[in-house]
């Protein structure tokens, strides 16, 4: 008897659950002769909404962990990604890539999950500073966790882009919502299963897909969103997010100009854009004729 | 209550229908509501709001301060209304009264042993008259819940009654504490023996066990306070309180609230929300209709 194949269902990551969009929308991803390979959620502005209010939930607790806990599993989403190598080549090449190119952009992929893992809890130490002042204070800056960040990933690579837009945000603490690539986002549903199976919590990444076109209004218009990241060239888009943010004085990153498949993306840098820097001070005695240390 | 009024027989309460409640419910829930209505909705879900503070730790300075907020809501919104009442304990009246001097904004003070209603019946009633002596102008009493299962509904029916008696003009809401009565027919039950002995308004919960008010439990007190208002000619009010938290669900109550009593009840005299964190939500739902923009609680005062 002749067996028809399981097609998988391609559905959104909300707050560590997998629902379809509440739009009811969808988007065939079409191969390149043309037949339709999957129904794709296109994702609404409640969607968004939704994405935001678990990001929100999930962003002090995964704030407050301490930084080795998210080495830890920031190095277990590596993990996870190299059992799943061979799915993730499959799926680039389905998507029009080479075999060459997919083993490669999904060894990268993986690497890159390391090296961020390795940052977690150390780019404080480089970041932090000890200042010196002129009263009897102990006064020192930290790096801390801007909140929430919205990123509109690379529209080109199907799983690098995403890897490299989310792990510098997760590493330094922040929550976030991810718009995966459009034409591209097989990758994007299998990376959440991915996260889902690496002791990530709930809310801590949330990935949409559907068009920038007409999410990137409200991802830099939210309130309750504290930086806006954007990985693609529409001139008219970056404009925009950039006039939205200021409604909240959000921090906009525009990445367009950097080669993601290169090191060049990869720098504790882009872990310190979404931080904020907490300065402390704190009174000292003054004994004797002594003066502050600094 | 009028000497013409037979009081019935609580053993023979209806029985609720649990199944045909929760369908009920599920088709409040699934009501869209667009734009004006929705406006109109969320205002009118702030004029019913009971703001509340009920810690061990409520000093003068949190009450002040949440008066402030009662009867300025937000004041970056125009013609917005106050909330209804603050509701606080006993020894907070005064201060609250005194900070809400002219704003409409009334005070409820909780009673009789609040939360558990453990005490004797002269600590419940001087209780009850102290409150009333500072200015409270609601009451919110607890019933004795060990007495109602142990079936005792004479004892609970007296308490009502004596502490209506001494709320003298101050209006008495009735606390059930519905999470600790298990089945909707006990709560059917208490409704109707709180009606009978004078409540003004039937209230969920304290706010301080779970589950507290929930939608069918809601449903269940709204059709006794209906078949109440049919047998008696009286209205009664109805306070679910702890547990809502967002302008979707408030508006669903309403919704239950106009389609089991009709439109008369749909007022701040008739229906309030106990509930602390829910005013912000609203605030917050009526700026997004104004701007077009989600909001942060970031911009709202914490109250």
């Amino acid at each position: 008897m002749s067996r028809i194949e399981i097609q998988k269902t391609y559905k959104i990551y909300i707050g560590g659950q997998f629902p379809r969009t509440e739009s009811g929308r969808y988007y065939p991803l079409k191969n390149k002769k043309g037949d339709v390979m999957a129904n794709i959620c296109l994702c609404s502005r409640k969607d968004f909404r939704n994405a935001e209010v678990a990001a929100r939930g999930a962003q002090a607790g995964w704030g407050s962990r301490a930084a080795f806990n998210r080495a830890q599993i920031l190095y277990r989403i590596a993990e996870m990604l190299e059992g799943r190598k061979e799915q993730f080549i499959s799926e680039l090449i389905l998507q029009g890539s080479t075999l060459a190119a997919a083993k490669i952009e999904v060894e990268v992929s993986i690497d890159r999950m390391v090296y961020y893992s390795g940052w977690c809890d150390k780019f404080q130490t480089i970041f932090s500073s000890v200042n010196p002042v002129a009263s009897s204070h102990f006064n020192f800056s930290v790096p801390e966790p801007t909140g929430v960040v919205a990123i509109i990933a690379d529209e080109n690579t199907s799983l690098l882009g995403l890897v490299t837009a989310i792990a510098p945000v997760i590493a330094g603490g922040n929550t976030c919502i991810v718009l995966a690539s459009e034409s591209k986002p097989l990758c994007a549903v299998t990376f959440a299963e991915v996260l889902n199976s690496s002791d990530l919590p709930g809310g801590v990444v949330n990935i949409l897909t559907g068009n920038s076109a007409e999410l990137h209004e409200h991802f830099s218009n939210h309130m309750d969103v504290n930086a806006v990241i954007y990985y693609r060239n529409n001139k008219a888009e970056i404009k925009t997010i950039k006039e939205n943010a200021s409604l909240n004085v959000k921090r906009v990153f525009v990445y367009n100009k950097i080669n993601i498949s290169t090191e060049k993306a990869q720098s504790p840098y882009f872990i310190f854009d979404t931080q904020e820097i907490k300065t402390t001070w704190h009174p000292i005695e003054n004994i004797g004729t002594a003066k502050a240390g600094y | 209550m009028s000497t013409k009024t037979t009081i019935p027989d609580f053993r023979v309460t209806p029985s609720i229908d649990q199944v045909g409640i929760e369908e009920r419910v599920a088709r409040f829930t699934s009501r869209s509501i667009k734009k004006e209505s929705k406006m109109q909705g969320m205002k009118m879900v702030l004029s019913m709001i009971d703001l509340t503070t009920l810690e061990g730790k409520d000093t003068e300075g949190k009450v002040k301060q949440m008066c402030y907020k009662a009867a300025h809501l937000h004041d970056v919104i125009p013609g917005l209304p106050t909330v209804a009442a603050v509701c606080v304990y006993p020894s907070m009246v005064k201060t609250a009264k005194d900070a809400l001097k002219g704003t409409g904004v009334k005070v409820a003070s909780v009673s009789t042993a609040f939360p558990s209603g453990q005490s004797t019946h002269e600590i419940k009633i001087s209780d009850t008259k102290f409150a009333v002596d500072n200015g409270a102008d609601e009451i919110d009493m607890v019933i004795s819940r060990g007495e109602f299962l142990k079936g005792n509904y004479k004892f609970v029916f007296d308490e009502i009654a004596s502490i209506k008696q001494a709320c003298g003009k101050a209006r008495l809401k009735v606390i059930f504490e519905t999470g600790e009565l298990s089945t909707l027919d006990n709560i059917r039950k208490v409704s109707d023996i709180a009606m009978y002995a004078g409540a003004d308004f039937i209230k969920t919960s304290t706010g301080k066990i779970s589950p507290a008010a929930t939608m069918p439990v809601t449903l269940v007190m709204l059709e006794a306070i209906r078949d109440y208002y049919y047998a008696t000619g009286r209205m009664v009010g109805m306070k679910p309180a702890g547990g809502i938290s967002t302008s979707k669900l408030a508006l669903q109550y309403l919704i239950m609230v106009n389609e089991t009593l009709g439109a008369d009840w749909l007022s701040n005299e008739w229906f309030r929300f106990g509930a602390s964190s829910l005013a912000n939500d609203v605030l917050m739902q009526i700026a997004k209709q104004n701007t077009g923009v989600y909001q942060s609680s970031d911009y709202f005062s914490k109250d």
